[in-house]
């Protein structure tokens, strides 16, 4: 380890401890309600419903087609409304939620400036100021605020090397042909229910495509945030990485406090060519619910990506903080030989907060590899569980996988659950999982006390060191959020 | 849905016999049940890997007629070794068999289930504990065993009784002349201070097809101590759901090793009830698999109360075509605090053909607890098979020798000299390629 990267755990250390003692009080840091005028459909989910939205984003023909026939599609699943995972919810209703709501805005900005002041006030709120973010860290930003892209940084700069990163609305317009060659590739509309209902009705999301030999310059971010009452958020993003190319996207959330859940059905698709490399990092601290469990964001989001060329790799990294509800299985497709697929996972549930997500990593190919971590970290009254897939076709000659799933339980009214499918079909496969589950230890936390450090810091100390191994895969400007979530998410679940 | 209105024919006639009234209650519950799951599906979580629909499409015969064409010479065939110095209790096509069966030891009591059911003695017991394998098993393949229970049997060892011998226990299908579907049930009382040893088999008479559905339910009081070996090498035609229901009542000590060496479709369920504090349970298991057969193995460890121990070790060897499953559930209660429950699952592919699915799955509700589990898929060795090659010795001698080497970590386990070189030879056997 260089010295820089002591510095910056030294200084991220510091940062996390301050952050508790700053948050003692506060309940959920980022509950506020922003008054923007929204333009709403009317409440209810219908084929009207879904040619409004087609029409407020002045969508063509052949995009609407799409999505009345997914629409079609979700109303004959009706019963296929997945039931298998181990959340317990009251039935959502789908005609009660307004499935589009865009902040009214006049002309589009050609700079920071022109955007509504209350807005950027919100994106300050959230310490994510795009001005200042642009100037110091270097990062490009296509802020989302519900379901509609606001502004879009160093967009010049990305363009001179030909990337394309732009909201999917943009670029349904804009780009139709790529669009049309890749979009629903590797999640169908027929994939499940909610990735038939997203189809439907997406609002906005992010397109990003990285041509041949190009090596992203920058990281690339979105914040979404659930803004409006009574709004469900789809977002739909694609990631296209040509042959040779490398790119890195964040995505963070954050969303106000809310006493109605809130659904949040998104769809992300991840393409990579021979020898190209897609790193996608997710922070998700959405409103989880009060201390009773009323409220919070229900999330149920399909995430999945394709190694399609030779040697290509694809990484996911998330932190799930937030939310009431957690339905998410970022994963792998490894089709192309010698491909690399990549798992990394922090799950936090406290209070009522559930969590069912985990990863699924297809060995097709040959030669090709995965691993998984998965940390989960339960609290309160909350669930946490990892389910996971690994599976070895017939042809995936030497296939490895490494899983490792560890969960600590704070408190003994919590419940911590694993469960891994792995399926190989091939006898040159090499297939590890390994699971354990324990609690702190009491010795570790006297050890700190005796140390001066009182018992709510020791075990924000220890949770830190137990998903180290994660934190680690995120980028610098990530890592140090996500560790103050850690270190909130946590708040009050000790003595 | 024929199938069903076939078995509620079979299930109103049982319900007409007269002197059989006290199991009735529970019997028409397990029919509604099994008319309400019907068989399971791989669309059933539980029964994901393992498809036993197409079995129930085939004609079976099922008797409830006791009388029955075995004879002695037939079952001599297939005894067990140390059989001369062993009880022996002998199902024919799933009816229990006094006629047949052999009761030595003293202590040992064994009354058909109808009867113990309206004898003051045991009564209670079977009323607390029959059926009792339901609460797990939410299907309708145990609801059916339930439903249609007769010829079942009652074992109890008397308080404070080493039983000395062990007990062997022959579950005979007599496919000679048709397909034969069987239901064996047992209600196994280990009672306080006694320790039991049980052996179980399992074999097919004939070529025709077979489906033996069992349940056996044990329960093991206080200090009382179980060894249950499950051997299972009955003919690629004859599939098996074969259910053992273990509740530790009291602190005791459970010993299980389960092998299987051969069969069409088999299932095991092994359920292990920790109710009392300081339980100790050991599960181990073989499954050596060849021909199209498939196995699967579901385990189920709950720890209901504090300061349990639990270790589990299963392994597989799949070849030919043979498919392998492996499912082990650790559940770990709230008030279960201190538990300490391990559990492994290490896997071995010989050939193209063959798969393993496997799924080691942890549920816990409490925080004071050691829990772990790990599973791992692969092949033999290069290197140790390279370097036995380099020593003058054959691929295949080096390949069966490094197979043996994986398979006596379970098999070291059973404790019964007789039995454990038996199934040492039937490995060694199959080792030979």
């Amino acid at each position: 380890m260089s010295k820089d990267n002591y510095d910056h755990v030294e200084t991220s250390m510091n940062e996390e401890l301050s952050a508790i003692e700053k948050t003692v009080l506060s309940d959920y840091k980022y509950g506020f309600v922003s008054n923007i005028e929204a333009d709403e459909a009317p409440k209810g989910l219908s084929e009207d419903t879904i040619r409004f939205i087609s029409a407020k984003k002045h969508e063509p023909e052949w995009m609407l087609e799409w999505r009345l026939k997914a629409y079609r599609q979700w109303l004959r699943m009706e019963k296929d409304e997945p039931r298998w995972a181990n959340l317990k919810y009251t039935a959502i209703n789908y005609q009660d939620i307004i499935y589009y709501s865009a902040p009214k805005q006049k002309s589009k900005p050609k700079s920071l400036d022109e955007v509504d002041p209350e807005l950027r006030l919100t994106f300050e709120k959230l310490g994510i100021s795009l001005s200042e973010q642009k100037r110091l860290t270097g990062v490009a930003v296509d802020a989302v605020i519900d379901s509609v892209s606001i502004a879009t940084s160093f967009k010049e700069q990305l363009s001179e090397l030909g990337i394309i990163f732009c909201s999917m609305s943009e670029a349904i317009r804009e780009h139709p042909e790529l669009v049309k060659k890749y979009l629903s590739t590797v999640v169908p509309p027929t994939d499940n229910y909610f990735a038939a209902l997203n189809s439907a009705v997406f609002s906005d999301g992010s397109f990003c495509f990285v041509p041949k030999g190009v090596r992203c310059p920058m990281e690339l971010s979105t914040y979404f945030r659930i803004n409006a009452e009574n709004t469900g958020q789809f977002e739909r993003t694609l990631i296209i990485a040509e042959a040779g190319s490398y790119v890195s996207y964040l995505e963070g959330c954050t969303a106000p406090m809310r006493d109605e859940n809130q659904l949040h059905a998104a769809v992300v698709e991840l393409i990579a060519m021979d020898n190209a490399e897609i790193k996608y990092s997710t922070v998700q601290n959405w409103y989880p619910g009060d201390k009773n469990g009323n409220g919070g964001i229900y999330n149920f989001v399909t995430k999945r990506g394709i190694c399609q060329g030779l040697r290509s790799k694809i990484s996911w990294t998330q932190v799930e903080t937030g939310s009431a509800i957690t339905w998410k299985y970022p994963s792998v497709i490894l089709k192309g030989d010698h491909s690399v697929g990549e798992f990394y996972s922090v799950a936090v549930t406290n209070n009522h907060q559930q969590a069912d997500t985990g990863t699924k990593m297809q060995h097709i190919g040959k030669n090709t590899k995965s691993r998984i971590v998965s940390k989960g970290i339960s609290a309160g009254y909350s669930n946490n569980s990892y389910r996971g897939l690994v599976h070895v076709g017939r042809k995936a000659e030497n296939a490895r996988n490494f899983s490792q799933c560890d969960s600590l339980l704070l408190g003994d009214k919590c419940g911590a659950h694993t469960f891994p499918y792995i399926e190989v079909k091939n006898k040159s496969a090499v297939v590890e999982h390994e699971a354990t589950t324990s609690k702190i230890g009491e010795d570790q936390i006297f050890y700190c006390n005796q140390r001066g450090i009182d018992t709510e810091t020791a075990v924000a100390l220890i949770v830190n060191g137990f998903a180290k191994e994660v934190m680690n895969q995120l980028p610098m400007e990530f890592a140090v959020e996500a560790q103050k979530l850690l270190a909130i998410s946590l708040e009050g679940s000790v003595g | 849905m024929s199938f069903v209105e076939n078995y509620k024919e079979h299930f109103e006639q049982l319900l007409s016999v007269k002197d059989k009234k006290e199991l009735s209650g529970i019997r028409e519950n397990a029919f509604n049940a099994f008319a309400e799951f019907g068989i399971p599906t791989s669309k059933h979580e539980e029964w994901k890997y393992t498809r036993i629909g197409a079995l129930f499409n085939r004609p079976y015969r099922f008797l409830l007629d006791p009388s029955h064409a075995v004879t002695v010479a037939d079952i001599d065939a297939f005894r067990l070794p140390g059989h001369q110095e062993a009880n022996e209790l002998i199902f024919v096509n799933g009816i229990f068999s006094s006629a047949l069966s052999k009761i030595i030891s003293k202590g040992l009591a064994v009354v058909p289930l109808e009867e113990a059911a309206a004898d003051s003695r045991y009564k209670q017991l079977v009323a607390a504990h029959f059926g009792n394998s339901g609460h797990y098993l939410k299907d309708g393949i145990n609801a059916l065993n339930t439903a249609l229970v007769n010829g079942a049997v009652f074992v109890q060892l008397t308080k404070g009784m080493a039983v000395g011998l062990p007990v062997y226990i022959y579950n005979i299908n007599d496919a000679r002349k048709e397909n034969i579907f069987s239901q064996p049930r047992s209600l196994i009382h280990v009672t306080e201070n006694a320790q039991l040893q049980i052996v179980e088999t399992y074999f097919t008479l004939g070529v025709e097809e077979s489906f033996t559905n069992q349940v056996m339910e044990i329960v093991v009081e206080e200090n009382a101590l179980l060894e249950y070996y499950k051997i299972q090498n009955d003919a690629g035609n004859a599939n098996q759901v074969s259910t053992t229901h273990i509740r530790q009542a009291g602190r005791s000590y459970v010993h299980t090793v389960t092998v299987s060496l051969n069969g069409g479709i088999v299932r095991n369920n092994l359920n292990m009830i920790l109710e009392a504090e300081r339980c100790e349970s050991h599960l181990y298991g073989l499954y050596f698999q060849k021909g199209k057969s498939h196995i699967d193995n579901h385990t189920v460890v709950d720890n209901v109360k504090p300061n349990c121990f639990s270790n589990e070790l299963y392994k597989g060897v799949m070849n030919d075509e043979s498919t392998g499953v492996f499912n082990g559930k650790i559940f770990v209660r709230q008030q279960a605090q201190k538990t300490n429950a391990f559990q492994s699952n290490k896997n071995i592919l010989l050939s193209d053909d063959a798969s393993v699915n496997t799924k080691p799955q942890l549920e816990i509700f409490a925080d004071d607890v050691k829990c772990s589990h790990g599973c791992t898929v692969g092949q033999l060795d290069e290197e140790a098979l390279f370097y036995l090659q380099s020593r003058g010795i054959g691929q295949k001698m080096a390949r069966s020798l490094l197979i043996q080497a994986f398979a006596s970590d379970i098999l070291e386990h059973v404790k019964l000299a007789a039995i454990r070189k038996h199934v040492e030879h039937l490995v060694a056997e199959r080792l030979e390629f």
